[in-house]
């Protein structure tokens, strides 16, 4: 007799039966964190991305290819600045995280660099696990952990993070160092790279304090990350801390009120699979069986986005116009339930929104017959 | 976004078509614009790849840089633009009219008028999307601290003669564009948005070619099929038939086809500086001719079809009649193209990277003003904009329908008649709030002094422009009949309170800016991107 499942091994193992046979599950990068953060009440993209489904070969499948794709220049960029960034042992690096962050803490002349490779995505969490306790466990040391490995609870299942490094100061706390290739040009970046800089971060803060909260005394993550990027038009380091102690409490309450993927999964019918291979229908009713809240932002976080609006048009879905032209229609949430409510032809008139809307269409209908006059 | 354009929106989506959003053209257009169609390279800072540019819709010029991170060749492309854009800006520089100024004079401190030169028309910047606005500034600063050889011979890396001239008038350009109603430089998608609702989101309609698929779509083709098109589809090798509007370019265009033919670049001219005699010599330049050739193709290949519809874009716009204040405004371009003309010709140094307290305040202050005066003047220009005022209850309109003479209180009483307006609309009025109509293209103002019927008619009471007589004179006051339209917001705009001069900055602000130090030009290195 096999011994009984525990709740996560049969967890686990529901979720292998929806990513399909011998299909390897993706991890959450940064674009699934960013969709994560633009519409945490989507049942499709949290169950995709909990069950480790690859989407954009998905969305290929389903005949709504994504658009999402990185050019190779920009690889070879950003592979290259990095290494740049951490070479000599992450001297530059480290100065920067003393200089920005550390000025009362003795400069770094040397750094512990420990070794991080382990056999799977588990082994590697270990080992970060373990050399982040050795660290601190080395007061007056400076230690620079290069692609750490985390992982993360993510609405059931576990997400592993690979942030670009971590810093341990000699006081044993520790630090989240970002490295991206857009320019902080005379001191300012584009705020909307850096904000999703600083909400990526935010979860490898998450992530840090779970593995200080299992430590005695448990060590500081510092709220104050390092971000790094190319200097103006040079590839020199230039270096600004950014407090994500708003991004940090805001993914934390996203998190929390993630639908449980478990509750999801309990929902599917029996055999739903989200394989690649299966014929274009079946994929389609075991996408369509997952509701979503499709809106346009959706459009630049998540690869399922071009099926989900496709979908949305087809149900005149007022939201795919936008979520604020939804805040504005009461109750009425398709097109032609809208126009019909304008044209006076349904809704009830004492509907304050019906009003408007009536009143909206009777003054564009008379701006627009005096501009033909 | 107003109930009113929202519900634009929605009957584009069950028509298939967009809808006007306006009903004239609230922004200017030169009959002589310079179209801009850049490319960057991925992951550089705005380097760039090339560019469509000129004035002839026929004859564009192709400016390419066939490996973007080769700082020679960067250098010419910048010189290359710099031929082509600084001719077309000195054309305007040159003609000018007689214009007077107020300004303070120096011994009296009074404020005085003074003749000064005002430029006849100034020049017009297109770009195909809000990124080449950003590019253009990014250009510009860029360019505008760079030595050339004449003013520096230590400079390592001299730049062409004119480039740091380009990149003080690119960052003019740039900064005007953050001017609300401007149109030195205008994104085609910002001015198609301004002026058509699509069945789509304003974020999709960041994408020219889908808004333009809206817009007006090919025959037998409903806006969101040619949409769905212009967005997603892809030709045999996998690229996109209608290439993004740039700067940036495709991922599957850089990969597939950008990379390799850069890679053959690189190798030809490898080759061609390995050579031993001259003959060896010629065959590989050939190879490397045909490489670049390669380049300059491609790069043809995704800036054309998107210079192609910033035409289009243009020749719908120019079918909309021109709204009665974009004269107005252009003035005010005018204004600041010959303010700028006139720094660069008194020798002043290039616009700092950072602006002082003054200056800064300053620019807010005038985009806050420009913002208030756009909106005032499109809702009096557009009905349909009016419409969106008239429904949040910031004007309305209606019939007049009773004019009692009545008259101030005082020594010399003046004409005070009170106008009963009949109206559908809900103004938020409350006890003498007042209100502005349009006389003659100047504001009249009137006060609110009472409703009757529960909102359906307004009492006013007209305040000026009368004249100075007993008798209000004729056409002044509104006639029983008369169709009328009062707004609660104000026509014209007053300029704030006046900022001190920067040498009295206080210190709160960081204190005077002291003496203005010449700005070095950005240190150079060997991985530059721009």
């Amino acid at each position: 007799m096999p011994p009984p499942r525990t709740r996560g091994t049969a967890l686990r193992h529901r979720l292998a039966e929806l990513r399909g046979p011998d299909v390897p599950a993706k991890a959450l990068d940064a674009r699934a964190l960013a969709a994560l953060a633009a519409n945490p009440g989507c049942a499709r993209r949290a169950i995709l991305d909990g069950a480790g489904v690859n989407k954009a070969a998905l969305a290929s499948a389903l005949g709504s290819p994504s658009a999402f794709g990185q050019s190779q220049f920009a690889l070879t960029r950003g592979n290259a600045f990095e290494a740049k960034v951490k070479a000599d042992g992450g001297a530059e690096l480290l100065r920067l995280v003393h200089e920005k962050l550390d000025r009362a803490a003795e400069p770094p002349t040397e750094a512990r660099l420990p070794d991080l490779t382990a056999p799977g995505p588990q082994g590697r969490t270990a080992r970060t696990a373990l050399e982040l306790r050795e660290a601190t466990a080395h007061p007056g040391a400076w230690t620079l952990l290069d692609h750490p490995m985390l992982a993360l609870d993510v609405a059931g299942s576990p997400a592993f993070l690979e942030p670009d490094a971590v810093v341990v100061h000699p006081d044993g706390s520790w630090t989240v160092v970002e490295i991206k290739s857009f320019p902080l040009l005379d001191g300012s970046a584009d705020p909307a790279k850096v904000g999703a800089a600083a909400r990526q971060a935010a979860v490898y803060v998450l992530a840090l304090e779970e593995v200080a909260a299992r430590l005695d005394p448990s060590p500081r993550v510092r709220h104050r990350i390092l971000l790094v990027c190319p200097r103006d038009f040079s590839n020199l380091p230039a270096a600004s801390a950014v407090d994500i102690r708003k991004q940090r409490a805001g993914t934390a309450r996203q998190l929390t009120r993630l639908t449980r993927i478990e509750d999801i999964a309990e929902t599917l019918p029996e055999g739903t699979c989200f394989s690649p291979e299966l014929p274009a229908e079946e994929l389609t009713a075991a996408v369509e069986s997952v509701p979503a809240t499709y809106a346009p932002e959706c459009l630049s976080a998540c690869e399922l986005a071009f099926h989900c609006r496709g979908r949305s048009r087809e149900t005149g879905a007022v939201t795919s116009l936008g979520r604020p032209v939804r805040a504005e229609l009461g109750g009425l949430t398709t097109v032609e339930d809208v126009l019909a409510a304008a044209r006076g032809e349904a809704g009830d008139p004492d509907d304050p929104a019906v009003a408007a809307l009536r009143r909206a269409a009777a003054l564009r209908a008379e701006a627009l017959e005096a501009a033909c006059r | 976004m107003s109930l009113i354009s929202t519900l634009a929106r929605l009957e584009a989506v069950s028509t298939g078509r967009a809808q006007p959003a306006a009903t004239v053209r609230h922004r200017h257009l030169s009959d002589r614009p310079l179209v801009f169609v850049p490319l960057t390279t991925a992951g550089e800072a705005g380097a760039p790849l090339g560019a469509l540019v000129g004035t002839d819709r026929d004859a564009p010029r192709l400016l390419v840089v066939p490996q973007p991170r080769d700082r020679d060749l960067r250098f010419a492309f910048l010189a290359d633009l710099a031929d082509v854009v600084l001719p077309y800006v000195d054309a305007y520089a040159e003609a000018v009219e007689a214009a007077e100024r107020t300004e303070t004079d120096p011994e009296t401190g009074k404020r005085v008028k003074v003749e000064v030169d005002l430029c006849a028309d100034a020049p017009q910047l297109i770009v195909p999307s809000r990124g080449g606005i950003d590019l253009v500034r990014l250009l510009g600063r860029s360019m505008r601290f760079r030595r050339t050889a004449e003013q520096d011979p230590e400079t390592p890396y001299p730049a062409p003669p004119r480039v740091p001239l380009l990149g003080r008038w690119l960052t003019h350009f740039g900064e005007r564009a953050r001017v609300p109603g401007s149109s030195l430089l205008l994104a085609m998608t910002d001015v198609l948005g301004r002026h058509w609702a699509t069945g789509q989101s304003t974020l999709e309609d960041q994408h020219l070619g889908a808004l333009l698929a809206w817009i007006d779509p090919p025959e037998g083709l409903t806006g969101a099929e040619a949409a769905l098109r212009a967005e997603l589809e892809r030709d045999a090798k996998g690229q996109l038939t209608c290439p993004p509007a740039g700067p940036a370019t495709d991922p599957a265009f850089d990969n597939k086809l950008l990379a390799p033919a850069i890679e053959r670049y690189d190798r030809a001219r490898t080759a061609l500086a390995a050579a031993e005699d001259g003959l060896e010599a010629d065959d590989r330049l050939g190879a490397l001719t045909a490489a670049e050739r390669e380049i300059r193709d491609l790069v043809l290949s995704r800036t054309l079809p998107t210079w192609e519809k910033v035409w289009q874009g243009l020749d719908l716009l120019r079918e909309l009649p021109e709204g009665a204040h974009v004269e107005e405004r252009w003035t005010r371009d005018r204004w600041s193209f010959t303010g700028h003309r006139d720094r660069v010709l008194a020798g002043e140094p290039p616009q700092p990277r950072r602006d002082d307290a003054v200056t800064a305040a300053n620019k807010l202050a005038t985009r806050e003003r420009e913002q208030a005066r756009l909106e005032a003047q499109e809702a009096l220009d557009d009905p349909l904009v009016m419409a969106g005022r008239r429904l949040s209850g910031e004007a309305f309109a209606g019939e007049v329908t009773d004019v009692v003479m009545a008259y101030s209180e005082g020594k010399r009483p003046s004409p005070r008649p009170l106008v009963t307006v009949r109206t559908d609309d809900r103004p938020h009025l409350g006890e003498r709030t007042k209100v502005y109509r349009s006389l003659g293209g100047k504001p009249q103002s009137a006060e609110f002094a009472g409703a009757e019927e529960d909102g359906a008619y307004v009492v006013l009471r007209i305040l000026d422009k009368m004249g100075r007589g007993k008798e209000p004179e004729p056409g002044s006051v509104p006639e029983k009949g008369d169709r009328v339209c009062f707004t609660l917001f104000e026509h014209e705009q007053r300029g704030g309170a006046k900022l001190p001069d920067p040498e009295e900055t206080p210190w709160t602000h960081g204190g005077p800016p002291g003496e203005a130090a010449l700005e070095a030009a950005d240190p150079v290195t060997a991985e530059d991107t721009l």
